[in-house]
């Protein structure tokens, strides 16, 4: 299932959400992270922390963006980082809205 | 959340190299003179059929996922098409490199329909004249049918690639009207002294005043142009060019040739950077993973005569291959270094040889490289008529013959 162009406005992200990978996106870890690639808009990005990796891996299976950072351990204090780095994701459409395709 | 910025990290190597270039094969239909890879006739070593397969199964299980195809002209190999369609089925994604020769509008209609294949034309000259004097007559034409082919069949986005030159710089926008003539991308690479392009290094290199003007119009455009991050040296003008803004070789970068030797990067295909071959006992995985070359690359390297420079920290002393190939050493400036460290660097390397490119695959029935160095009629031009058939004798020439004209 492919992620359909995002609605959200930049900078939003709704961590209350349920969110998914993008079906065109493959995950390679790495030491610092994570390589993310996708095979439609050929672009990559980079996942800079293994926890982010967590947090991106669990998305599909979590109710919600928040509950997927609960789930990886992620302090109430370093949630906006993540949900910033979720919209980035979101913005080069490596993870969308499940059900908005 | 990260410790390091992903520069730094990327210094010490990775589980695979995020852009991976692979020559097909030598075979070229052309003789460009600044060829990387010294290309035109085909290698009779050049993996197999089956054995390109098995590299590719090998990046699919490595999470490799594009690579990025070169030669020589790869078309040219019959099962080109073939590996592309394996490679794309197998979860790795191509981008290939042509001069066009083969990009006939039903090729070009394939491509189209095909996801996950990405074309890149070369393109030395905005005009016919300056791009077929280094990539030799009628490659213009060529090059420019099959953009027409890949527009017409609605291949939106492809790659229009082009070594900078002292010849085209001055040519910048009319290579981006060209791109945008065509709804594709422009992509600007810097023109190394590696394979043949180290005989025209000398003649074609940008001037110092030409680099300006070239980073100048590269900070104007922004992402819109891409660079394959090849211009990092010239952040020492100011600000930063987007990219990685490192030397990847070896650590986030190879190659792999056609005969399967694995090199640090395309740009320095000679034995002193060689890492192993994809025939070893633990194939490509095993030479990226525990060649000795590649691990040594992976440790800390010292910035050696940079290292007080104002510039070094975005700079990184440049190109590995551009100071090899002109007998400047690894840990000190690069020979195009803004600051005018290189030029000092290259009168001081002077008094010895520096390293030939090898090996070479070049057409034997071309004339001899000494005799081919044309790039531009111009240059001869300013020259006396009486030393037109051969180059003047520069510092870096290796050749015990340089500079001696037989009696005829």
């Amino acid at each position: 299932m492919a992620c359909a162009a995002s609605t959200e406005p930049a900078g939003r992200f709704d961590l209350d959400a349920p969110w998914q990978l993008d079906a065109q996106v493959r995950v390679r870890p790495e030491a610092f992270g994570a390589l993310l690639y996708h095979f439609g808009t050929r672009q990559l990005s980079f996942l800079k922390s293994p926890a982010l990796l967590a947090v991106v891996r669990s998305l599909g299976t979590q109710p919600s963006a928040r509950a997927a950072c609960t789930a990886a351990g992620v302090q109430a204090g370093d949630l906006m980082h993540y949900a910033h780095a979720l919209q980035t994701l979101a913005a080069s459409r490596m993870i969308c809205q499940r059900g908005t395709a | 959340m990260t410790a390091l910025p992903l520069a730094e990290q990327f210094q010490y190597g990775l589980q695979a190299p995020i852009c991976l270039t692979w020559e097909l094969t030598y075979a070229c239909n052309l003789s460009c003179v600044h060829c990387l890879s010294s290309s035109g006739r085909r290698d009779p070593r050049e993996l197999t059929t089956a054995e390109c397969m098995a590299v590719i199964d090998e990046l699919q299980r490595m999470q490799v996922f594009y690579v990025n195809i070169g030669g020589g002209e790869p078309t040219v190999r019959p099962d080109f098409w073939a590996l592309v369609d394996y490679a794309t089925g197998h979860d790795v994604g191509v981008k290939f490199s042509t001069n066009g020769v083969k990009i006939t509008p039903e090729i070009a209609r394939r491509l189209a329909g095909r996801d996950y294949v990405d074309v890149q034309i070369s393109l030395d000259g905005a005009t016919a004249e300056v791009n077929d004097a280094v990539r030799g007559r009628g490659s213009y034409d060529v090059a420019l049918r099959a953009m027409e082919n890949l527009a017409g069949a609605g291949f939106a986005g492809f790659k229009i690639s082009v070594v900078m030159t002292r010849h085209n710089v001055g040519q910048l926008d009319a290579f981006k009207a060209i791109a945008d003539r065509f709804g594709a991308q422009l992509r600007i690479t810097r023109l190394r002294p590696s394979g043949r392009g180290a005989d025209v290094w000398d003649e074609l290199h940008l001037h110092p005043g030409q680099q300006r003007e070239l980073y100048d119009w590269l900070v104007a455009h922004g992402t819109d142009v891409l660079t394959g991050d090849s211009f990092f040296h010239l952040s020492g003008f100011g600000g930063t060019l987007p990219g990685l803004g490192m030397c990847g070789a070896g650590r986030v970068v190879c190659l792999i040739d056609p005969v399967g030797d694995v090199y640090a990067c395309p740009f320095a295909i000679h034995p002193s950077f060689l890492a192993g071959n994809v025939r070893d006992p633990g194939g490509f995985a095993g030479v990226w993973r525990q060649s000795e070359l590649f691990s040594d690359l992976r440790r800390p390297q010292t910035g050696g005569a940079c290292e007080s420079c104002s510039a070094f920290g975005s700079c990184r002393g440049g190109c590995m291959a551009a100071k090899f190939f002109t007998g400047l050493p690894l840990d000190g400036p690069d020979p195009e270094c803004v600051k005018g460290h290189g030029e000092q660097a290259l009168a001081a390397a002077a008094l010895g040889p520096a390293p030939r490119p090898s090996p070479d695959h070049s057409h034997r029935a071309a004339p001899h490289r000494a005799a081919e160095r044309r790039p531009v009629p111009l240059t001869l031009l300013t020259r006396p008529p009486q030393s037109a058939a051969r180059p003047p004798v520069t510092a870096c020439d290796a050749n015990p013959l340089a500079g001696f004209v037989p009696e005829r």
